[in-house]
């Protein structure tokens, strides 16, 4: 079922207006924004211009981003050694593109994805950046979340559960906040995506509880004068740790220690007036991962704030022209999605370009996708809180469920004795 | 994702591991991948090589200084490596190194991978360990000033680390000062300069010193959002005015004189909406309707014309407006 009114794309000649003045100040801000939007406009003009003549302008190029990743997720180039220690994240961005786009893996294929995961799992619980390598909480959330993906009783076999749970108490700060490895930095990535994986784990709520005691409050404390979370308390708020903040807090219900209208104010300012998409801080510039990193944070805190509001069913902020911006200014000819024009493509905003359209697609009505042009850019839903497809979320929570593989009250017990020593 | 292959900034022709004598004691250990590899990354012969000693290196837990070189080697082709990091650390403090050396080398590194959380995270062990964050101002001053990027995340969170730790406030303003003078559009200075007011607390007379600095740098760039959050967000956060927008009088009329002047910025009718949404819930019944119909007109004109792509959510705040006027008029009824 479609929408009665088709999304339509915007007057590019009208909205030249929107680009910037520089009220004859020029500073490096606004010649890099005049900058972007150039090579924006450009985009644009050559839309416009083709559209008529070339229909595939306005699709998605579904075959070449499949080839893209099906050809990654075999073997990445070596300009790739760089994220040598985030080779779970290149196996997570691959696996929840290709779902958004329907496109699925051999169950052999999923099979290595498994054994693969299983090696970079580190003896002390949680995984790492590849095999051998220390736990570390990002790759952890990458790791799982591509497990769940999979959906397999042998991808949930590998997740080892209770030295996960312990791995998650060893990073814990007495404060609630977590670091991202032992001995490493603290900050908001650290807090969610210990959520994010306990929640999919489905833990049982003592263990919740002794795991998140203080989390939310210093979750809330990283929230700005702007609105905007940012990484740590008094840092600048940030589309990325914003996502974090906001995703983490309604995991733990407790979405209302922030101030959510001044947060729902700063998110929905971040969409750019021009070029349509969603720059990520105050005065930067517009970039393709935002899309989802705010995108999805503008539902989550309406979601939040509808408890206390009626009138929050539809989206705030514009999906035509997110979608607008990803579509005619994001995609490389030769398969994969770029942060701005004249960028790369890489597996990064490959998936988070595509989890944002995907948001503004499907977060104002389940039953009627809002599908800017042709109708096979219809991408699956992904679930805003895991940036997972909801029925792995559903199938991941109700599997753990039923899993008693282990006794966490004392895992957890053993643990907490080691952090007050630590305290004294 | 940087070039790997820096022989030449090595300044020495690269000599395998396995052609060094006194590595001859060492077994080089392969990455185990498992049989049926995913992602694997098409490594240089060099890099595969030195990450097969650190592997061998970690296994038995050697802590020499070659293992310190190794490392340093290691960190070369990949700084984001958090493990070679970690058990760089392990070595430094066995070894009971000079971290003043450590130091040095960072302050290199850090130039040249200035966006990477490593390395900064590293940097803030070793000045932990140090106790001594004198040189901590300059590196991150280097940062943000010489190698061009004013907004670099990670070296605002070492400075605001530093600062706070070692209480190094004293220069904090007039820094900030400069650098929303190079650039008034720089919204992390603006958040700096947030940070430091937070810290001396928001007395009466800084709260009016930072709107009046506020209302300044409008006047020159009125189209500045990064100003107009710091204008509001002084407001909101101090307690001085409980926090409303029309317990500042000098700012109303501020805001109120550049609309008159035909100024429309969606930031300065942002101002606006809020301040008569605020007037219309707080004042009597009389004046209440003048007050929303401002706001309902503003929306309006931000829907239509200023502010087109949140048209969405201005037609939201006005409607939320009329409900929340009309539930407490049911109740004033009732």
């Amino acid at each position: 079922m479609y929408s009665e009114d088709e999304l339509l794309f915007r007057n590019f000649q009208q909205l030249k207006s929107y680009k910037l003045d520089d009220e004859k100040s020029s500073t490096t801000t606004s010649r890099e924004q005049q900058k972007t939007e150039t090579s924006v406009e450009k985009c644009f003009d050559r839309f416009e211009e083709l559209q008529s003549s070339h229909p595939r302008l306005t699709q998605f190029f579904r075959l070449e981003h499949q080839y893209y990743l099906d050809a990654m997720l075999r073997r990445l180039p070596s300009n790739y050694e760089c994220l040598d220690s985030s080779r779970p994240w290149c196996v997570y961005w691959i696996l929840q593109a290709a779902q958004l786009l329907s496109f699925n893996f051999e169950d052999e294929t999923l099979d290595r994805v498994v054994q693969f995961l299983s090696k970079c799992q580190a003896p002390t619980g949680g995984f790492g950046g590849g095999p051998g390598q220390f736990a570390h909480l990002a790759p952890t959330y990458a790791a799982v979340n591509s497990l769940c993906i999979i959906g397999t009783k042998n991808a949930y076999r590998a997740i080892n559960r209770p030295t996960l749970v312990q791995f998650l108490f060893s990073v814990r700060q007495p404060d609630g906040s977590f670091r991202l490895h032992v001995d490493g930095e603290t900050d908001v990535r650290g807090a969610y995506c210990a959520i994010s994986c306990a929640k999919l784990l489905n833990l049982p709520g003592l263990v919740m509880k002794e795991l998140f005691t203080g989390t939310g409050d210093w979750i809330a404390k990283c929230q700005t004068y702007e609105g905007g979370f940012g990484g740590a308390p008094e840092l600048e708020a940030h589309g990325g740790y914003t996502f974090c903040g906001i995703a983490g807090l309604a995991l733990l219900n407790e979405a209302h220690k922030c101030n959510l209208k001044a947060l729902l104010h700063w998110t929905l300012l971040r969409q750019m007036s021009y070029e349509g998409g969603f720059q990520g801080r105050t005065n930067k510039l517009v970039d393709g991962c935002y899309s989802f990193w705010v995108g999805a944070s503008i539902p989550i805190t309406q979601a939040t704030l509808s408890g206390v509001d009626k009138e929050m069913e539809h989206t705030l902020f514009d999906v035509e022209a997110l979608q607008e911006y990803i579509l005619i200014c994001c995609q490389k000819q030769n398969g994969g999605l770029i942060d701005k024009p004249g960028k790369p493509q890489d597996l990064y905003h490959t998936c988070y370009t595509l989890s944002g359209v995907s948001i503004a697609q499907h977060s104002e009505s389940a039953s009627c996708p809002q599908v800017l042009g042709d109708t096979i850019n219809e991408l699956l839903p992904t679930h805003p809180l895991f940036n997972i497809p909801p029925k792995s979320v559903a199938a991941a929570i109700s599997h753990f469920n039923n899993s008693n593989d282990t006794d966490f009250a004392s895992t957890s017990d053993s643990t907490r004795r080691g952090e007050s020593e630590q305290d004294s | 994702m940087g070039d790997s292959s820096d022989d030449e900034y090595l300044g020495m022709e690269w000599i395998p591991y396995s052609e060094r004598p006194e590595w001859s004691d060492v077994a080089p250990l392969p990455q185990d991948d498992g049989p049926n590899p995913v992602v694997s990354i098409a490594y240089s012969q060099k890099f595969r090589e030195v990450f097969d000693y650190m592997r061998a290196i970690i296994a038995c837990g050697e802590k020499s200084q070659r293992a310190l070189d190794l490392t340093t080697d290691a960190l070369r082709l990949n700084p984001a490596n958090y493990t070679v990091w970690q058990y760089r650390r392990d070595i430094l403090r066995e070894l009971k190194a000079d971290l003043n050396v450590e130091l040095n080398y960072l302050s290199e590194v850090i130039g040249q991978n200035s966006k990477n959380y490593q390395v900064w995270h590293h940097r803030r062990v070793i000045v932990e360990m140090l106790n001594d964050a004198s040189n901590e101002l300059e590196l991150t001053e280097n940062a943000l000033i010489n190698d061009g990027d004013a907004k670099n995340y990670h070296a605002w969170q070492h400075r605001q680390w530093a600062i706070r730790t070692f209480n190094l406030y004293d220069a904090e303003l007039s820094f900030v000062d400069r650098l929303i003078g190079e650039d008034q559009r720089n919204n992390s200075a603006w958040n700096q300069r947030f940070f430091v007011i937070k810290h001396y607390g928001f007395s009466p007379n800084l709260v009016d010193q930072e709107l009046i600095y506020a209302m300044n740098r409008i006047r020159i760039i009125k189209n500045n959002e990064s100003a107009w959050n710091y204008l509001v967000g002084v407001i909101r956060q101090s307690k001085y005015g409980y926090g409303l927008l029309n317990n500042h009088p000098a700012v109303v009329e501020f805001a109120e004189e550049l609309y008159q002047a035909g100024n429309r910025s969606p930031y300065l009718m942002a101002f606006l909406i809020d301040l008569y949404q605020e007037q219309a819930l707080q004042q009597d019944i009389s004046d209440r309707e003048q007050k929303a119909r401002k706001v309902y007109g503003l929306c309006d004109d931000m829907s239509n014309k200023h502010d087109v792509i949140r048209r969405k959510y201005w037609q939201y705040v006005a409607n939320h407006l009329k409900d929340q006027l009309n539930k407490s008029s049911e109740q004033a009824m009732a």
